[in-house]
C-alpha cells in the first residue's frame, strides 16, 4: 500500500504565560484540545487516537504525565503515544501523528504537545548533575552564546541583526492574542538598550518561560474532504545527531542540514525561498533566525544575516518567518515545536488572522533540540501534494 | 498494510545492579553491535532509529540523549524516541515502515532501576493532584489489584503462587534471566507476605537490562533472515488514570489492543506481567486456551528491566517463530499503573 495522503484538520492553542494557576495540567491540556477539535469540526467519537509530546518530565515533576491525563485528553480505551524528542518534540509529535494517517492506520488522530513549567522548576530539572559529563552550569543561554559568536565571526553579520530579529518576532506576537509577550512598540534599539546576559544575546534577544499547550487534529484524505481549507502534508522529516563529536560543527549541525534537503526532497521544492510563502522557525535566541536560514537551505552559507537585514523576513518580505511571535514571544518547551507546525499550517489553511500572510500556499515548520542536534520538520500546503 | 517483521533481537543478562551509567550507552552499545552481526549489516542499513526509555527512571533530564551516542549516529539518523517501553517505540517504528518511507528499523529500550528506588518513582506515574501526594507505590497499588480479585474469587493466593511457579522454572532454560527455579506453591505460601496478598515470589524482581530489536519489510526481511517473523497485527490502547473508576481485576485495554491485532490461532503467549495475578487477569481476559503456551521466557517475573521489558517479550515471541518452535505468537507489553496501558503484537513464520 503506497502512502496515504494526510491534512491537518484543524489547530487550537492555549494562551501563554509564565505561570497559567488558573488551569490544572489537565485544563491546559483540554483548552488547546477543544480549540482544535472545534477547528476541525470534530467530536471525540471522531478521534481514533492520541499522540502526547512534551520535553523532560521532571518540568513538571511527573513521570510520565499522560497516563495520569489519559481520561482528560479523551484518550480512554484508544491508543496513546508519548513522545519525547527534547525540544524537537512538538514538532515530532506532529510527525508521528502524520506517520499513523499516512501509513493507513488511522482516519483521524489527536496530537497535543505541552509544558507547564510552573507546575515544577525546570532550572532544578536541567541542574541534575550527571556521572561523568561536565556541567554546563549556563543555562540553555550560555550553552548556546558561543555559536551565536561564532557565526557572527564567520559570516562577518553586523551586531544589530540579532535586535532585529528579536523586534520583529516580538511586533509579530503583538498580532498574536495567544502570544505570551505583547509588544507592539518593540524597536531595534530597544532591544539593543536591554540588559547582555550571554555576549552577543540581550535580554530581548532571549525566549521567554511559558506554560501552554498547542494541538493539531490530522486525518486522512476523506476526513479532510469535509473541512474547508485544510494544510495538506507536503513532506515531513526528522534528523538526530550527536550533542558532541569530532569535527561537529555546532553552528551549521549536519542533522539540521540533512533534514532540510530530505524534507525539500519529498515536498519536491528546489527552490526554498522562491516557494516557500511563510516560515515558523524555531528561534529562541535573536541570532538562530540567520543561522536557520542557512543551516535550511533557504540562504547560502553565511548570507543569511542578509535577508534579515533587508528586512524580507518581515510580514510582506520575500520570507517572512515566525509572524506568530515564534519561540521570542512564547516558549512553552514541549510544545513550542508543535506551535510552529501548527502556526504554518495556520497560514495556509488562511486562519492566521492578524498575522496572516497574503495568499500563503506553502509553509515549513521546523523544531530543534538537545544542543542543536535534533531536528523535526515538515511542509504543509493549500494544495494536495 | 505492508509485511513487516522482527529479523534480529538481542537483549542483555538480566541482573539486580550493573555499573554502567543511567544512560543505558554501556548496555547498548554490545547489543547494538551483536544484532548488526548476527545479520551481516551495518548501521547505515538502518532506514529508521526508535527507543523507549524513562527520565524518571534515571533520576535525569534528557537520559536518551546520551543514549543515542550508542547509535554512533555520524553522519545523522532519522531518529525517535518514546517515554514508554520500547514495545512502543516498535509500534512507532512499524508505524514509519508503513508509510514506505523506510525499510527497515532498529528499536532499543534501557533501563536501570537499580539507580533509585523503584517502587517510589513509580508512584510519581499516579495523579499528581489527588494521589501521588499520598505516596501508594508499585507493588501497593498492585497489591490493591490482587486483592480486589481475591475478594472476588477470580483467582486465589495458590494460583498466583503456580504462576510464580511455572514462571520462575521456565527461566531455567533461559540464559538471560534473573531469578531461575522455584520452590512449588505450597512452600512459596508458607513465606511471610511482602504487601499484602502479594508475597515476593508474586513481584517482579528489579533488574537492570536493556533490548534491541531489528524490523525489516518485505523482500528486505527474507533477505536477511530464513525465517522472519511477520507482523500480522499490533495494536494498543489505555484504560481510566482512577483506579477507583475502572475494574482492575480486568484489563479492556489488552482485550481491545487484541481485538484490533487479531489473536486467534496464536500457540505462544509472551506476557508482560510484572505481578502473578496480572497474568492471570490476561489469560482470563484473552481466553487463553490450555494449549497456549504462556510465557515461556519466564517473564517479567524472572527478569523485569524497566522500558525494555515489552521489547523483550515482542523478541522472545518473535524467536518462537525464528527457531521453528512456533507458527503463529502473541507478545504483550504494558506500562502504568496496575496494567494500565497495553499493547499486543502478533508474529507468525510463513513457509
Amino acid at each position: 500500500m503506497s502512502k496515504q495522503r494526510a491534512a491537518v484538520l484543524g489547530t487550537g492553542q492555549t494562551h501563554y504565560r509564565a505561570k497559567r494557576q488558573d488551569v490544572s495540567m489537565a485544563g491546559l491540556l483540554r483548552e488547546a484540545i477543544d480549540r482544535a477539535m472545534a477547528d476541525a469540526q470534530v467530536g471525540w467519537s471522531d478521534i481514533d487516537a492520541v499522540v502526547v509530546g512534551k520535553a523532560p518530565d521532571f518540568f513538571e515533576g511527573v513521570m510520565m504525565p499522560e497516563l495520569s491525563l489519559a481520561d482528560a485528553i479523551g484518550a480512554v480505551g484508544k491508543p496513546l503515544l508519548r513522545v519525547h524528542t527534547a525540544g524537537s518534540v512538538g514538532g515530532s509529535t506532529g510527525v508521528v501523528a502524520s506517520s499513523l494517517v499516512q501509513a493507513g492506520v488511522h482516519e483521524r488522530v489527536l496530537a497535543v504537545a505541552w509544558e507547564k513549567q510552573s507546575e515544577s522548576n525546570a532550572m532544578w530539572a536541567l541542574s541534575i548533575p550527571i556521572p561523568f559529563n561536565m556541567p554546563v552550569n549556563a543555562g540553555a543561554g550560555g550553552y548556546f552564546a558561543p555559536h551565536v559568536r561564532s557565526y557572527i565571526r564567520r559570516s562577518g553579520a553586523p551586531n544589530h541583526v540579532g535586535a532585529i530579529v528579536a523586534a520583529k518576532d516580538r511586533r509579530n506576537g503583538a498580532k498574536n492574542p495567544y502570544a505570551h509577550l505583547q509588544q507592539p512598540d518593540m524597536t531595534m534599539e530597544k532591544v539593543q538598550e536591554s540588559q547582555m546576559l550571554w555576549d552577543p544575546i540581550r535580554y530581548d534577544e532571549t525566549c521567554p518561560s511559558s506554560d501552554g499547550a498547542c494541538a493539531v487534529v490530522i486525518g486522512n484524505e476523506a476526513a479532510a474532504a469535509a473541512v474547508d481549507r485544510p494544510a495538506w502534508i507536503h513532506a515531513t522529516a526528522m534528523r538526530t545527531e550527536p550533542t558532541t563529536y569530532a569535527g561537529r560543527d555546532q553552528v551549521n549541525p549536519k542533522a539540521g542540514q540533512q533534514c532540510a534537503a530530505a524534507l525539500w526532497k519529498m515536498a519536491g521544492i528546489t527552490n526554498p525561498l522562491e516557494e516557500i510563502d511563510a516560515a515558523e522557525i524555531y528561534v529562541p535566541f535573536s541570532w538562530f533566525e540567520p543561522m536557520w536560514l542557512e543551516n535550511l537551505g533557504f540562504m547560502p552559507e553565511g548570507e543569511g544575516w542578509q535577508l534579515t537585514e533587508a528586512g524580507e523576513t518581515e510580514i510582506g518580505g520575500k520570507l517572512p518567518i515566525n509572524c506568530s511571535g515564534g519561540v521570542l514571544s512564547s516558549n512553552p518547551i514541549g510544545a513550542s515545536g508543535m506551535i510552529r507546525f501548527a502556526e504554518a499550517a495556520m497560514q495556509v489553511m488562511g486562519r492566521a488572522g492578524d498575522h496572516q500572510v497574503d495568499g500563503a500556499r506553502k509553509a515549513v515548520g521546523h523544531a530543534y533540540g538537545g544542543g542543536s542536534q535534533f531536528f523535526s520538520m515538515w511542509v504543509v500546503g493549500a494544495e494536495k501534494p | 498494510m505492508r509485511d513487516v517483521a522482527v529479523v534480529g533481537f538481542t537483549q542483555s543478562q538480566q541482573q539486580r545492579r550493573t555499573t554502567g551509567t543511567t544512560n543505558g550507552v554501556e548496555m547498548l552499545v554490545p547489543l547494538i553491535t551483536d544484532a548488526f552481526a548476527g545479520l551481516g549489516i551495518t548501521k547505515h542499513d538502518i532506514g529508521f532509529w526508535c527507543s523507549g526509555s524513562s527520565d524518571y527512571l534515571a533520576g535525569r533530564a534528557f537520559s536518551f540523549v546520551s543514549a543515542v551516542d550508542a547509535t554512533g549516529p555520524v553522519p545523522p539518523i532519522n531518529e525517535s524516541h518514546v517515554e514508554v517501553d520500547a514495545a512502543w517505540a516498535l509500534y512507532e517504528a512499524w508505524v514509519k515502515i508503513q508509510t514506505g518511507e523506510v525499510d527497515t528499523a532498529l528499536v532499543y529500550g534501557f533501563g536501570k532501576s537499580s539507580a533509585g528506588d523503584l517502587r517510589r518513582t513509580l508512584a510519581l506515574q499516579l495523579d499528581p493532584y489527588t494521589l501521588a501526594p499520598l505516596w501508594p507505590d508499585s507493588v501497593g497499588v498492585a497489591g490493591l489489584q490482587a486483592q480486589l480479585g481475591i475478594d472476588q474469587g477470580k483467582w486465589s493466593e495458590q494460583d498466583m503462587a503456580e504462576v510464580a511457579v511455572r514462571c520462575r522454572r521456565a527461566a531455567e532454560t533461559n540464559p538471560y534471566a534473573q531469578v531461575t527455579g522455584s520452590k512449588d506453591a505450597d512452600a512459596l505460601l508458607a513465606e511471610p507476605y511482602f504487601a499484602q496478598p502479594l508475597r515476593r515470589h508474586d513481584c517482579a524482581p528489579i533488574t537492570d537490562g536493556a533490548a534491541v530489536i531489528v524490523l525489516a519489510a518485505d523482500d528486505r526481511a527474507r533477505e536477511l533472515v530464513e525465517r522472519p517473523a511477520w507482523i500480522t497485527g499490533i495494536a494498543h490502547a489505555i484504560d481510566s488514570a482512577h483506579l477507583g473508576a475502572r475494574d482492575l481485576t480486568t484489563s479492556p485495554s489488552t482485550v481491545a489492543a487484541a481485538q484490533r491485532a487479531g489473536i486467534d490461532g496464536v500457540e505462544v503467549a509472551e506476557l508482560y506481567t510484572p505481578f502473578t495475578h496480572q497474568e492471570l487477569i490476561l489469560r482470563r481476559d484473552l481466553v487463553l486456551g490450555d494449549g497456549v503456551r504462556v510465557t515461556p521466557s519466564g517473564g517479567a517475573l524472572a527478569g523485569n528491566p524497566m522500558f525494555a521489558g515489552g521489547l523483550v517479550r515482542i523478541g522472545e515471541a518473535a524467536r518462537q517463530i525464528s527457531d521453528g518452535t512456533a507458527g503463529r505468537v502473541l507478545a504483550h507489553a504494558t506500562g502504568g499503573p496496575a496494567l494500565q496501558q497495553n499493547l499486543v503484537c502478533v508474529m507468525e513464520g510463513r513457509d
